[in-house]
């Protein structure tokens, strides 16, 4: 009760100042100090005080995503028990690399995995082809903004692999803020037999030294260092939602929930804006961005998705500032469908280019689309994910959950899509066959070898033995962040704070059907790693020696 | 004078009641939404995608109801039947700003059949709350036992109203949150004006007749008790 007194009874929530929307949308003037979560603190903890920090924030309570998530999960949409579970390590962001041997991960405190396929070998027939720990490093930090008052989140909201230039690889991840080019490196020889030096790096004394020797490269046990090499801050007023490196390999761009930024990758003082879609008057707005991506071929192309379902398709070449679209595709609303929820359920939350570069797929609350470029008026192909929730919208609404920002996937050859929904379930739909499949990511479906069953929602009807209910759906075990394998079928998934690998192989010997098995599983629990399952492997970091 | 069996038979009309679900249904949408545009920045900056579909759907509610109110007429909770208090009379209600005294009597309109709107503008002020404005115009205004001369009187009167409520609804949400700005440190008084005012709709002006710290409503609001009571819940768990 107190927590929500020191919340409202301050006053601070109900002094609107200006006494408009805008406000609203704006936030409220802010007290210096007046929002941070510990009493009497000003500066932003390092990070071993962040999972308490972030934890007395929960407790203090918030409409957003994340409260809801620790605060009421559990059956139905709206009912809440409380429990407690730490959010820094909530996985917030999966990405292959473009050969699929690296696949890294960002968590809600801020840290980066990077997960490393092993070679297949004929000696170890169960790990061909898993995924171990590579490396892992804190990315992030969070941050104070003094002059708003307000906390800025470590959480990795977006990472993207750039292109394989040399031996090393490199990746950019952004928070709400600030974007940050990582590079990777290994390190698997070392010199040995220097003449001054001795091995420890001490002087040698030079009376002992009798003749010279060229010092010669030893391996060594592998070590993988990381390094930022570029810091891209200040570019940014809202929060950023997605980032996309161009074809070009020189130049990427970010996008916050009203403009995009285009950055060179090699300069960081600097950022040209090409989108902007902040109204004169806030408060008019009623749209924003809410995904962007840089066309695969096609340097001078982009798209960006907006809160109100609408796809505009950018050409650089046609001015310095994209605001007029060179395509806007759009889908008409259906009347017989019609609610107070319609636009909320419209919302684009992710947006996604084929491999090919024909097509685009995008994400909304109920659907996944199949739009195709040259067709401007509707997608050529709607597929429905969940669509047992539209009679439930309502109390969706009242728990967030509606609110929920979806990412979807393609396979390789983009002939099968991917997302995720409630209960841990996610879906995949073939374009040819028109066939789809609910699957189970779970403690369960981790076991070596056992093949994923498909799962069933039955929202009323008749039922079958091992179907799930609409109503006993657990809403707070949502799949958002999902991969594919740019070429094979592997796909990692991330479930809160596990992430699960599956494959989908024939195992020839077995003649069992084809289905997907569990590749690898891992738990992120208290800044740890642990794989799964733990017969047969001790608990734990697992993987190479690494440093940050 | 109406036999009130047949006014309950009124009531439970299909019509009746889909229409009157979805008026209340929408209201409570209104006020979750209000609800929830107000406490979405704590500590962290909001999420202003959040925000903005919010608040669009806030705009299309209101609009709605602003579009019914000129039309269609929605249907009031069912408090059970009240004594045949008059309905007051347009000129107090276009005054309401500047008289905060309480409202006299005013003349009767029509005798049974304006009942829920007699009890929506009540001429008892300290049991108006917000929440009994004409969010929830007369349900019994097509009562088919009315009398055509009550009705068409009724009719003028009722136009008048709303075109007085119309014309402010454009500015409400704003017009509302500007009446919150003084500070309130008691929870309970925050939580009563905050969800009695999110409940004004385009209604405000009987709105600003409700003093901030609001007295014990009337047992005729017992319904309104029990959705403020669901939304303490909400927030007080928070």
């Amino acid at each position: 009760m107190s927590a929500t007194t020191g919340a409202l009874g301050s006053g601070r929530s109900l002094q609107a100042g200006r006494a408009s929307l805008a406000s609203i949308l704006q936030g409220p003037p802010r007290v210096p100090g007046a929002g941070r979560a510990p009493e009497g603190r000003c500066d932003a903890m390092p990070t071993p005080g962040v999972v308490l920090e972030q934890w007395t924030r929960i407790l203090r309570g918030s409409g957003g995503q994340e409260f809801e998530r620790q605060r009421w999960p559990g059956p139905g949409p709206h009912t809440h028990p409380p429990v407690s579970l730490p959010t820094a390590d909530i996985i917030s962001t999966v990405e292959f690399n473009h050969t699929g041997e690296l696949l890294a991960t960002g968590d809600k405190g801020g840290r980066v995995v990077i997960f490393q396929r092993e070679p297949e070998s004929k000696n170890a027939p169960h790990s061909q082809g898993e995924y171990d720990v590579y490396s892992t490093f804190q990315s992030h930090e969070p941050e104070f903004d003094y002059l708003k008052s307000l906390e800025i989140e470590e959480k990795i909201n977006k990472i993207k692999w750039l292109p394989q230039q040399n031996a090393a690889h490199a990746l950019l991840a952004t928070n709400d803020k600030t974007i940050k080019l990582w590079k990777i490196t290994e390190r698997d020889k070392r010199p040995e037999g220097y003449n001054l030096k001795d091995e420890e790096g001490r002087l040698k004394d030079l009376s002992t030294v009798t003749s010279l020797q060229v010092p010669v490269l030893k391996p060594m046990e592998l070590m993988v260092e990381v390094s930022p090499r570029r810091v891209f801050a200040n570019g940014h007023t809202y929060h950023i939602n997605s980032i996309s490196v161009n074809s070009d390999c020189e130049t990427y761009m970010s996008a916050d929930d009203l403009r995009i930024n285009l950055w060179h990758l090699a300069i960081t003082d600097r950022s040209f804006n090409i989108v902007d879609i902040k109204p004169a008057n806030m408060e008019d707005l009623a749209e924003v961005i809410t995904a962007s991506e840089f066309h695969p071929h096609h340097c001078n192309l982009f798209v960006y998705s907006s809160s109100k379902g609408s796809l505009r398709l950018c050409d650089m070449r046609a001015a310095a500032l994209c605001d007029q679209h060179a395509k806007l595709f759009e889908e008409p609303e259906d009347p017989s469908n019609r609610s107070f929820f319609s636009e909320i359920i419209s919302s684009v939350s992710d947006v996604k280019f084929s491999h090919s570069g024909r097509y685009m797929l995008t994400r909304d609350y109920l659907t996944v689309k199949v739009w195709d470029l040259n067709m401007e008026a509707r997608p050529i192909e709607t597929y429905q994910v969940h669509d047992y929730l539209r009679g439930k919208l309502c109390s969706l609404y009242e728990s967030d959950c509606i609110f929920d920002k979806f990412e979807c996937a393609w396979n390789g050859s983009d002939s099968v899509i991917m997302t995720g929904a409630y209960n841990n379930f996610f879906r995949m739909f073939d374009r040819n066959t028109k066939r789809d499949v609910t699957l189970e990511a779970s403690r369960q479906s981790s076991k070596p070898r056992a093949v994923l069953k498909p799962r069933r929602v039955c929202a009323g009807g008749k039922r079958r033995r091992d179907d799930i209910s609409v109503d006993s759906l657990d809403f707070s075990k949502k799949i958002l962040h999902t991969a594919w394998h740019p070429a094979e079928n592997i796909i990692a998934i991330a479930a809160t704070n596990n992430l699960y690998i599956f494959q989908d192989k024939v195992n020839s010997e077995m003649q069992s059907r084809p289905g997907y098995t569990s590749l690898a599983c891992w738990s992120q629990v208290g800044r740890g790693l642990e794989k799964h399952p733990e017969g047969g492997e001790s608990g734990g970091v697992h993987g190479k020696t690494f440093t940050a | 004078m109406l036999a009130r069996g047949l006014k309950r038979k009124c009531w439970d009309s299909e019509e009746e009641l889909a229409v009157r679900s979805y008026a209340l249904q929408r209201q409570s949408l209104l006020d979750m939404s209000l609800v929830k545009l107000q406490l979405c920045h704590m500590l962290v900056e909001p999420n202003l995608c959040r925000s903005v579909l919010i608040a669009n759907t806030v705009r299309q509610i209101q609009g709605e109801m602003t579009q019914d109110g000129a039309g269609r007429l929605a249907v009031p909770q069912d408090t059970g039947p009240a004594p045949l208090n008059c309905l007051v009379t347009t000129d107090i209600l276009c005054h309401s700003a500047q008289d905060q005294g309480p409202r006299p009597d005013g003349g009767c309109f029509s005798k049974g059949s304006t009942d829920a709107l007699a009890r929506s503008l009540s001429s008892d002020p300290p049991s108006i709350t917000a929440a009994q404005v004409p969010g929830h115009p007369p349900d019994s205004f097509w009562d088919l036992d009315s009398s055509r001369e009550s009705r068409g009187s009724l009719q003028r009167s009722l136009d008048q109203i709303f075109e007085t409520l119309e014309s402010k609804s454009p500015g409400c949400v704003e017009e509302f949150l500007s009446d919150v700005d003084s500070p309130h440190c008691d929870l309970d008084t925050v939580l009563t004006d905050m969800v009695g005012s999110a409940r004004a709709g385009p209604c405000d002006t009987l709105e600003s007749l409700v003093p901030l710290a609001a007295p014990p409503p009337s047992p005729s609001c017992k319904a309104d008790l029990g959705e403020l009571d669901h939304i303490v819940e909400i927030l007080v768990e928070t």
